[in-house]
């Protein structure tokens, strides 16, 4: 599963037609909407979050870019759910930046998110799903 | 019967446990103590150690009563949020189990598959007090004629609520390694090719059946601590092998014991039962365990002090040799160097990755020790024993312990 955080901007030509539809139905991507607005042009302005199968999202993303939309990608931001998590350890065995890693001797784990690069290796391999990928607010 | 210079029954240790004078410390701490004082003067001084362990244990599962209908209905398909339970019971009993994956969940079509949402995942929100819905179809008969209810359920609104789990507590387990050139996702966590992590899965000198290697006291009717509330062992569990080999301190070098347990899932907590999603595996469970190991003689005092560095775990390609059940094993490691963070394999250092939480494995034992000394908690004394290494009665599962 990959995820990423997209602003789309659709031309006034675009505006009108289903291609977030299409993107769902045809490309089985799951969106997560954060923002939509159209401005006095006409024009739209779409913040969503987009995920699935990595091979999936390449295909939709290559969609949206020849049905005329202009995509960026904002920058995600990984946090940990303390709420969530139960200290295993499990991250640690894919973390490549060492951003997670196990105090010892109490072997509680750590997470350093000043080394974390964002990469998201931990999100679906915490059995408790306890690492989250966030909209990086400041990047918008 | 051995001669033993410290002789202490259940109803002794029950007694001062009444009266808050019991001497309670954890099974880490109980080292130290053991190493200072020797074996009797411990076994005479500490009356009960606390043992710990916090891992998913997929053989888990809860029997459920949701109370009957108007009109009635004899349930024989069942889902709770989507996961199917099994239904073949009487009219509303059903039993979720932990591994049961949401009804169309994509499994590993899309691989590794997520495994979002399962049946220790229902389970888990049952014990957070979140409403679960539930969905029951029947064929009908003349005493129960409904064939279809739909309606959300609490755990406070359904009739019984039981946590019942065929196989936990594993008395060791595999330390798991990859020697194949792809990553893979197992139950024992993501393993990197060419033996790129090791990963281990109990909390060692802390685990409940490494303080009892030969289940002298950890037995049938054993008063437990589960999921946050009181629990019982009640059987030996599924695939309990204590004919495995052991080391020359008596303990199994390899998965051996195993425990069948059930508790009262309405006082249980969130906190000790985490519905999991394995990455490319399935849905699990995480529980919360700690048994309570009496010390009833210096022979106990001399188990509960063995120690991480006495400990070994068996390795296990998991790249070849466990998915064809060939039952080869590339070495032992202790759970000392384990939990040091570093391991080596032929001359490679491996980093080694727990996959149970000692964290919330110390917790366990230490709640369990409070709740002794504040006289909440008596021993129960087993009314029958598991079968020791002594007699084995076990159906051989190929070379697979899982
Ligand atoms: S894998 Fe998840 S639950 Fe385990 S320590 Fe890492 S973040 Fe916490
Ligand atoms: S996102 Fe990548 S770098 Fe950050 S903690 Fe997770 S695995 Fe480590």
């Amino acid at each position: 599963m990959h995820a990423e955080m997209l602003v789309l901007q659709f031309s006034r030509e675009v505006v009108d037609q289903p291609i977030i539809y299409r993107l769902v139905k045809d490309f089985s991507l799951e969106f997560n909407l954060l923002k939509a607005a159209i401005n006095p042009r006409q024009e739209g302005l779409i913040v969503m979050e987009l995920r699935g199968h990595p091979k999936d999202f390449r295909r939709g993303l290559k969609y949206l870019r020849e049905s005329g939309v202009k995509v960026k990608k904002v920058a995600g931001e990984v946090r940990r759910n303390e709420d969530l998590c139960y200290q295993c350890g499990t991250c640690t065995a894919v973390c490549p930046s060492g951003a997670l890693h196990i105090e010892r001797p109490d072997m509680a784990v750590v997470f350093d998110a000043a080394r974390c690069s964002a990469c998201e290796l931990c999100c679906p391999v915490c059995p408790a799903r306890a690492m989250e990928v966030k909209l990086n607010r400041s990047a918008l | 019967m051995a001669n033993y210079q410290v002789n202490k029954t259940y109803q002794e240790i029950n007694e001062k446990i009444k009266k808050g004078q019991a001497v309670v410390v954890t099974a880490e701490e109980i080292i130290d103590i053991v190493r200072r004082k020797g074996e009797a003067e411990a076994a005479r001084t500490v009356d009960v150690v606390t043992t710990g362990t916090f891992s998913p244990m997929c053989s888990s599962g809860a029997i459920i009563n949701f109370g009957h209908t108007k009109p009635p209905i004899k349930a024989s398909k069942v889902w709770l949020n989507n996961v199917p339970a099994y239904a073949g019971l009487a009219a509303v009993d059903v039993y979720i189990g932990a591994t049961e994956p949401t009804e169309d969940d994509p499994l590993n079509k899309v691989y590794p598959g997520e495994f979002k949402y399962g049946g220790g995942h229902v389970i888990q929100d049952l014990v957070a007090g979140k409403a679960v819905h539930l969905v029951a179809e029947a064929y009908g008969t003349d005493c129960y004629p409904n064939k279809r209810v739909e309606k959300d359920i609490t755990l406070k609104g359904v009739v019984n609520a039981v946590l019942f789990n065929p196989r936990n507590c594993y008395q060791n387990y595999n330390c798991a390694v990859n020697l194949s050139n792809r990553t893979i996702y197992t139950y024992m966590g993501p393993l990197r090719p060419r033996a790129g992590n090791a990963n281990f899965c109990t909390s060692g000198q802390l685990s409940p059946l490494f303080n009892d290697p030969y289940y002298r006291t950890i037995g049938i009717g054993t008063r437990i601590f589960l999921g946050g509330a009181v629990g019982y062992v009640c059987f030996p569990g599924t695939q309990h092998n204590p004919g495995k080999p052991r080391g020359e301190n008596g303990v199994p070098l390899g998965p051996a014991g195993t425990l069948m347990v059930l508790g009262d899932l309405k006082k249980m907590s969130p906190r000790y039962l985490v519905g999991v999603s394995l990455l490319g595996y399935g849905c699990s469970l995480t529980v919360g365990m700690g048994i309570p190991i009496p010390m009833l003689n210096e022979d106990i005092a001399h188990y509960v002090a063995i120690s991480d560095d006495q400990l070994l775990a068996p390795i296990v390609d998991y790249g070849h040799d466990y998915p064809a059940a060939t039952g080869r094993i590339l070495g032992q490691v202790s759970y000392a160097q384990l939990k040091s963070g570093k391991m080596n394999l032929d001359g490679q250092e491996i980093p080694t990755v727990p996959l149970s939480s000692l964290v919330r494995a110390r917790e366990v034992a230490q709640l369990l020790k409070e709740w002794i000394e504040k006289g909440q908690f008596l021993l129960g004394e087993p009314v029958d024993m598991l079968p020791g290494s002594e007699e084995v009665h076990c159906v051989r599962t190929g070379s697979r312990d899982s």
